[in-house]
């Protein structure tokens, strides 16, 4: 390249790129979303630090086997496993730029995330109920705060998924509005790769003690 | 349904009248300077009917160099303000001996040292840098802009809405009485119940989205918009120091906002997280904020060393000596930062195993910062030097930051801190490397990048006489904290006992003075360097036969920064252009597509302030209501689907042709 | 270095869906490597510290799997940058977790009073 570039005639360097294409917009954003997304990802990792060191603080207070329910996490994990899948679906009717199948898949995959917030919240609120409040001990702060945490998150991308849905029903699939779907798939499978870390190493690890 | 008193806690929280410091006469005479100063600013501004000028040109930019000037006045307006922290602590040690109290209560002089901490690093050092690394590296890169240019303007909006909350906490409340860091149990809400805290936190976690932002810009921006032919091994060194700040800043603020949420969890919750009842730890608030806070002084030291290297091989008219290694030896100290974060609490107990690690590890990281120091000498080596303003710092700097590097080294012995945790010494070592590497890297690539952001030069006279007193004042100021600590005393004491020790304060005090003429110098120079701008003035747009492609351009650069993308050969790729007979473009110019200017910036960052200050004084309305209103300007912002321009051809013609005069004109002279 | 930057400018989004048949792949994958660990802590007979260590080992192949076939992950993307930093981040992560507990194991050894220590044999 430098060479080509550096002799286009001969001996004579060039110093400056004479016919030039103009730099295509949005050409850094998926490199700048992934980097976003790593340092969201060291956010969670000092939560799961958090959660190592403090996770075993009971302080008389409940334990992981007297709150978790683990088939509501298998159910839970599963739809959001499954939201991963038909998000991924979605992208591959965008690739065939069918909008009707993409705005369907996107919208199974907004009910799936609903389903897991709906179970989480439920779960939430039956622990409270039982008094194993975030102030019961360092335990259970550290474990609403990891896994309300992601919760957030996947809010967040629910509110993103609609505004999306929006955008492409009113401006169609133009280049813009396809790169901020690769960045939201990108966000939200990156959710469920954390979520791998919350069902390993909060409970069923939590099980184990 | 609600009485009175109901009614008002519901709408202002817990903001009264008594949270007005009007009690406080040296709070009050500051507010009423501040309040003039401001009102005259605000008159001057009006009467010259510039508001509008400003907000077009200035506020709603997203020019990767104006918002980089904006940066700088950020970071020297909050250097003042520091800095009068800074005099009133000396001033207050000098003199509280002998059973005198001093001027300053325990209330306030706690707060003035947990301010100063928190502004010279959040909002002086950090805007400063970030402000030279956002006008200089795209320029460097041969780049029109960085790579989201209104992420660019929002970050800058976000970084001043932190230090607006600082400055308000002045006037509204108070700030955390906690030192810089707000260690718990005592930031926690049992032992620093009023406002202080959640002021301290609001603030950092404001300015900490502006800095994690600007640091994926400037990442993106020098790995994708490097101009052709610039492979990362003829990247010039700055923009190496500064891809590595960049990497720190996003590997490492992840952690600062973590933490702080937990605390403010632990504040506004109830959460148990570093509390000392129900399991919760505190010293897991020391261990993670280190985390953060270690990377956070590289972060700094690292686009200082870019500088210095510039400044190095430009004035000793020589390519930089072993660039190579000076580049490996950034790579490793970014590597080598993560590893180092226990030597800040040695003492907490974790043991003799541990201890000998993190102590080695920052042994071994002056290995590389050593590798560079020689690398400098060997580039001055047989150089033709010219002592102007900027290489004067940087052979201040070479001398200074030795010394507190050796200092460092000392401090990294598990043994030694133990007598010297705490203490003076300390913070003699952390000033010694922070002035006498930052700042003065800071003072260099000012007085180097200048010219080339105003088209004149900075007057040599004011320059010198600012660079003496800071020089001179530095060691004045800290070598007798260094002899005081290796004395025993510690840090943050507000009155002493012992009066054979006032003499070492009194000394310490009058560096400060001498700092505070060398800011004044500063500033002088400034003024002067404005009012004799036609004598100072720079036309070729390369007043210091430098070596680097920001001066390829004119002196300020246009808009667009370069008319046509320069293609790089050579890691000193303009000296390489001026060696081998580079004629510049005269035409062919076409139409440069650019951003456009946005006022979201300005308006999510204020949002963003008035929800701080909302959960500051719990008036949960206000928190609530900006936040959706946050959510709503940020999505509304996504609909605005035509973001960029053409500057037309024509224009781009007569901005080169008038260039063109003006070379002509200054080869004549 | 320089060409490949211009190459990616016009890398359209739509490199990052894949294939069905690589989503259908992942997903049947991930299933399986969520399944056992969950069975194995419902309903397993093996002794705890063999259980964590088989979880954790999923965990890690899981985390993996949905890198490559829902992410799409590979060294070639945005000129290897991303894998570049993902790899440091990886750096980093395991940098932050294990020194934290390491150094606040160690605290907790040398600085609690014993009482205290009910949890830890």
């Amino acid at each position: 390249m430098t060479v080509a570039m550096g002799s286009m005639k001969a001996g004579e360097p060039v110093f400056y790129v004479v016919d030039e294409h103009e730099h295509p917009e949005g050409s850094s954003t998926m490199l700048g979303f992934w980097i976003y997304l790593m340092s969201d990802c060291l956010i969670f990792a000092i939560l799961f630090a958090v959660y190592g060191v403090l996770g075993a603080k009971y302080a008389a207070g409940p334990a992981p086997k007297d709150l978790f329910d683990l088939s509501l996490v298998a159910v839970n994990t599963s739809f959001l496993l499954l939201s991963s899948l038909t998000y991924g679906f979605a992208m591959l009717s965008m690739q065939q730029n069918r909008v009707g199948a993409m705005q369907a898949w996107l919208a199974i995959t907004g009910l799936f995330g609903l389903a897991f917030l709906g179970i989480e919240l439920t779960e939430f609120a039956h622990m409270i109920h039982e008094g194993a409040t975030p102030q019961r001990s360092a335990f259970l702060s550290s474990f609403f705060t990891l896994v309300g945490t992601h919760g957030l998150h996947v809010t967040f991308g629910l509110i993103w998924l609609v505004t999306l849905m929006v955008q492409v029903k009113t401006y169609g699939l133009i280049e813009a509005n396809r790169r901020r779907l690769v960045c939201l798939s990108m966000f939200w499978h990156f959710l469920d790769v954390i979520w791998i870390g919350v069902f390993t190493f909060v409970y069923l690890m939590g099980m184990l003690r | 349904m609600f009485d009175t008193a109901d009614l008002t806690k519901l709408i202002f929280g817990r903001l009264t009248l008594e949270s007005l410091p009007l009690h406080e006469p040296i709070i009050v005479g500051t507010f009423a300077m501040v309040a003039l100063g401001g009102l005259a600013l605000f008159g001057a501004i009006t009467y010259f009917r510039l508001w509008g000028y400003l907000w077009r040109e200035w506020f709603t930019t997203v020019d990767h160099k104006r918002i980089g000037i904006m940066y700088m006045v950020l970071g020297i307006v909050m250097l003042l303000r520091g800095f009068a922290d800074a005099l009133m602590m000396r001033l207050q040690q000098a003199i509280a001996f002998n059973g005198s109290e001093g001027y300053l209560n325990s209330h306030h002089y706690d707060q003035v040292f947990t301010a100063h901490g928190v502004i010279m690093i959040f909002f002086v050092a950090m805007p400063l840098v970030t402000g030279l690394m956002n006008y200089v590296v795209p320029l460097q890169i041969g780049a029109r802009d960085v790579s989201f240019p209104f992420l660019n303007n929002f970050s800058f909006w976000m970084t001043t809405a932190g230090a607006v909350l600082v400055m308000c906490s002045l006037f509204v409340g108070e700030f955390a009485r906690t030192g810089w860091l707000a260690y718990p149990p005592l930031s926690n809400l049992s032992y620093s119940p009023d406002v202080g805290v959640d002021y301290y936190i609001w603030a950092l976690q404001v300015a900490g989205v502006g800095t994690l932002l600007s640091g994926v810009n400037l990442i993106c921006t020098i790995v994708k918009m490097r101009a052709p032919g610039m492979t990362m091994m003829k990247m010039p060194v700055f923009t190496w120091t500064s891809l590595c700040t960049n990497v720190l800043i996003v590997a490492s603020f992840p952690v600062l906002t973590a933490v702080l949420a937990l605390l403010s969890l632990d504040r506004y919750v109830g959460t148990n997280f570093f509390t000392n009842d129900f399991g919760g730890d505190p010293m897991m608030y020391v261990n993670l904020i280190w985390i953060w806070g270690h990377p956070e002084v590289y972060i700094l030291i690292l686009p200082a060393f870019g500088i210095f290297s510039e400044v190095t091989s430009t004035f000793s008219g020589k390519r930089l000596f072993g660039y190579t290694s000076m580049v490996y030896a950034t790579v490793v100290i970014t590597i080598l930062s993560y590893l180092v974060w226990l030597h800040h609490f040695f003492t907490m107990g974790s043991g003799a195993s541990v201890n000998s690690f993190f102590g080695i590890t920052t042994m071994i990281i002056s290995i590389p910062t050593g590798a560079k120091m020689f690398n400098w000498l060997f580039t001055m080596y047989r150089g033709r030097i010219r002592f102007e303003l900027p290489m004067m710092w940087t052979v201040a700097f070479m001398l200074t930051f030795v010394i507190g590097g050796m200092t460092g080294v000392l401090l990294a012995v598990p043994p030694a801190d133990f007598v010297l945790h705490n203490s003076l010494f300390l913070v003699a070592h952390f000033h010694n490397v922070i002035i006498g590497g930052v700042l003065f890297g800071l003072f260099a690539g000012i007085a180097y990048w200048f010219p080339k952001a105003f088209g004149f030069k900075l007057d040599v006279f004011w320059g010198k006489m600012s660079f003496w007193f800071w020089t001179v004042g530095f060691y004045f100021a800290f070598m007798p904290l260094y002899v005081l600590g290796l004395m025993g005393v510690t840090r943050r004491l507000r009155t002493f006992d012992d009066p054979s020790l006032q003499i070492w304060f009194v000394i310490a005090g009058i560096g400060a003075f001498l700092i505070l003429l060398g800011i004044a110098s500063f500033l002088i120079q400034i003024a002067v360097s404005i009012l004799r701008r036609e004598q100072l003035a720079d036309v070729s747009g390369d007043p210091w036969d430098a070596r680097t492609l920001e001066w390829a351009t004119s002196s300020p650069p246009p808009a667009y920064n370069f008319a046509f993308t320069p293609v790089v050969h050579d890691n000193d790729a303009w000296w390489d252009m001026k060696r081998r007979g580079y004629v510049r473009p005269l035409a062919g110019f076409k139409a440069i597509h650019m951003p456009s200017n946005t006022g979201t910036g300005v308006i999510l960052a204020g949002l963003s302030t008035t929800m701080a200050f909302g959960l500051i004084w719990y008036m949960w309305w206000m928190a609530a209501g900006s936040f959706v209103a946050l959510l709503a300007v940020a999505i509304g912002h996504t609909f605005n689907y035509h973001r960029s321009f053409h500057i037309p051809a024509d224009e781009v013609v007569s901005v080169e042709r008038a260039r063109t005069e003006l070379l002509a004109a200054g080869a004549k002279s | 270095m320089s060409s490949d930057a211009h190459a990616h400018a016009h890398d359209s989004a739509d490199a990052h869906a894949g294939t069905r048949q690589g989503q259908l792949i992942g997903f049947g994958a991930s299933v399986v490597l969520t399944a056992i660990p969950f069975l194995l802590v419902m309903h397993g007979t093996l002794d705890k510290q063999a259980t964590a260590l088989i979880i954790m080992a999923f965990a890690a192949v899981q985390v993996v799997v949905h890198m490559i076939f829902f992410l799409h992950m590979n060294t070639k993307a945005e000129g290897g940058w991303t894998m570049m930093a993902l790899i440091f981040t990886i750096i980093m992560v395991v940098i932050a977790l294990s020194g934290s507990l390491w150094v606040m194991h160690h605290l907790t050894t040398n600085m609690m009073p014993v009482h205290e220590m009910g949890q830890t044999p």
